[in-house]
């Protein structure tokens, strides 16, 4: 009995220090600010408020530039690394899945390999190839560079689903007449399809999060994706603490409710009984 | 299953087409594999090349990068000169220290975090579950962000706290009792147990949630017969649980290291930009070199092929590993 409320007790502090930033980044964003400057901190926000987020979405953070307009660059560039990403991992992952050919183990190292290059150390080179392309300052230089390093967990990732997918059913599509092109389309592409909707979610969390390519490739205060925009704003100005976290909030939300989906594993009800019978 | 094996019987003797393709090599995969090799090719592979080449040369304008002057070659003086400063031996010590300090704690809490969620009831476990989630989906940036105001100077939670200790304790033990205005960031020591905190809540929840994963996948029984036999729990984990997950725990550590050798954006947003020197780490210090002005690309790049060949040797001992695994 005393070893079960230690156990509970040590769960309890746990939870309270993984969550507690994350629900203080909520609480403080609904406080007015007398009580997030008050010398007593309330755990809980004694009269909550959203004139943050109202000064946050209405007000302009530069001339003619509002959050809204920083938070639509991340969208963007997230949606297009997203839709290629998962195109090519999607190819690559079924060649990779369905097919043995000679180069096939050499190519799964090189992925698992690549995935450890120090992406910091890039900077530089591609700061360079950036330069010479003509794409400074550009969103697309970020949709490539953000393309380049999500593609390798993906194909790593949607490997594991396209195997997951019993062969009997493309065989049988065979059987039955249907050409190659079909059988990916009618067959394996509507039952890999939530696994890349795992994958693609991974490599939104990776570009919605890119901080130091986007604030090396991009010059423009108009063009700087939310990351940017939220150092280069808010993390020099330490009053605004309210602000601060109302942004915060709005940063973080769609990558938390993103994350929870991927957490829950959906293949496995779409392909059970599939082959049975 | 009956009409599918007709059917298959019936193929065969008709010879599909699927299986005349299989007689010569077939181009199809490769085909697939075009666009992602090419895209790895061009976007990591060249440019980690190129990192290496331009660490050859003495960079130091945007002019040289567009092509529009000469690139001086300069041999190796790009990492002599890094050799040599003795700021580059503190900054690569902050970085191991760092490192082990980091993968040390985070593998420690981790692992208790996932011994825990395994004995804990099933409504409990999913509620601390699902707490260290939020701390693992939280983005690096807006996480360190929010440390930053638990630790700020005047209202922060931490400073508050401090000032709520009895004055003559306070004194006694830190030599100050009014806290308010205190630069919790200001000390390089300081700054780096902060960021050692921010760090750490980041990271361990994968290594909890694998250890769980685990955990699982082991039978209990075998738990349950060394309790029996009398074994305590220190000894049932280092002598029954911590061998059977050795491979597990040999990749979380590779893992972690890597991760922990190459921490950027919480020192970045902690630190407010690149311009403390004091508390510099490898990925920070070569950033700064090449972008600060004045421009140093060349010796950023030199600084960053030296983080790259550290993180290699942590790479092939990784790479081994998962290979090992896969053949079981």
């Amino acid at each position: 009995m005393m070893k079960k409320i230690a156990l509970n007790g040590a769960g309890l502090l746990v939870a309270l220090f993984a969550a507690f930033p994350v629900y203080w980044m909520v609480a403080t964003s609904l406080k007015p600010n007398r009580e997030i400057f008050s010398s007593t901190p309330r755990p809980v926000p004694a009269e909550p408020t959203l004139e943050h987020y109202r000064e946050i979405l209405t007000g302009n953070l530069i001339p003619g530039v509002t959050f809204t307009d920083f938070f639509l660059n991340s969208v963007l560039v997230a949606g297009a690394t997203v839709l290629l990403s998962g195109l090519v991992a999607l190819l690559a992952a079924t060649a990779v899945a369905r097919f043995r050919f000679k180069l096939r183990t050499t190519f799964l190292i090189m992925l698992l390999v690549v995935q450890m290059i120090p992406l910091e150390a890039l900077v530089i080179p591609l700061f360079l190839m950036i330069q010479r392309l003509g794409l400074y300052n550009t969103l697309p230089s970020l949709i490539l560079t953000y393309l380049g390093f999500s593609l390798p967990f993906a194909v790593w990732m949607l490997r594991g689903f396209v195997a997951a997918v019993p062969k009997e059913l493309e065989e049988a599509a065979a059987i039955d007449g249907a050409s190659r092109a079909q059988t990916f389309r009618k067959v394996l592409f509507p039952l890999v399809a939530p696994g890349l909707v795992a994958t693609s979610i991974f490599s939104f969390i990776t570009a919605w999060n890119e901080l130091i390519f986007a604030l090396t490739f991009i010059n423009d205060q108009q063009k700087y994706t939310l990351p940017v925009a939220m150092t280069f704003f808010f993390g020099r100005d330490d009053t605004a603490w309210g602000s601060v976290m109302a942004a915060s909030t709005l940063f973080t939300l769609p990558v938390i409710v993103f994350f929870l989906l991927v957490q829950r594993r959906m293949v496995s009800g779409l392909v059970a009984g599939a082959v049975k019978g | 299953m009956t009409t599918l094996t007709e059917a298959t019987g019936e193929a065969a003797a008709r010879e599909t087409p699927a299986r005349r393709r299989r007689r010569r090599v077939d181009h199809l995969p490769y085909l697939l594999l075009l666009p992602c090799l090419a895209i790895i090719a061009v976007l990591l592979l060249w440019p980690l090349g190129q990192v290496v080449w331009m660490s050859f040369h003495k960079l130091d304008s945007v002019r040289q990068l567009r092509g529009d002057r000469e690139w001086p070659w300069i041999g190796l003086a790009n990492y002599a000169q890094i050799l040599g400063d003795p700021f580059f031996r503190t900054v690569l010590r902050n970085t191991v220290l760092f490192a082990v300090a980091n993968v040390a704690l985070t593998m420690v809490l981790g692992t208790l975090v996932g011994l825990l969620l395994n004995r804990l009831g099933k409504k409990m476990a999913t509620f601390v579950a699902s707490c260290v989630m939020l701390a693992w989906a939280t983005p690096a940036l807006t996480g360190t962000i929010v440390w930053k105001w638990i630790f700020d100077d005047t209202s922060g939670l931490v400073t508050w706290l401090f000032n709520k200790l009895p004055d003559g304790l306070s004194t006694a033990l830190f030599g100050r009792s009014d806290w308010t205005g205190y630069g919790w960031f200001n000390d390089p020591l300081l700054f780096f147990a902060i960021l050692t905190l921010v760090v750490v809540w980041h990271s361990f929840p994968f290594i909890a949630v694998s250890v769980l994963a685990g955990l699982k996948s082991v039978p209990t029984e075998l738990q349950e017969a060394a309790r029996v036999d009398g074994a305590g729990p220190w000894k049932v984990f280092w002598k029954v649980t911590f061998p059977i997950l050795r491979p597990v725990f040999g990749i979380l550590v590779v893992l972690s290291t890597i991760w922990d050798f190459k921490v950027f954006t919480q020192q970045f947003v902690l630190a407010g930009g690149t311009q403390d020197r004091s508390t510099f780490m490898l990925s920070i210090y070569s950033y700064a070199e090449a972008f600060s002005p004045p421009p140093k690309y060349g010796l950023g790049s030199a600084i960053a092929v030296i983080l790259t060949v550290i993180l290699l040797v942590v790479t092939a001992l990784y790479v081994r590993m998962v290979l090992r695994q896969e053949d079981e």
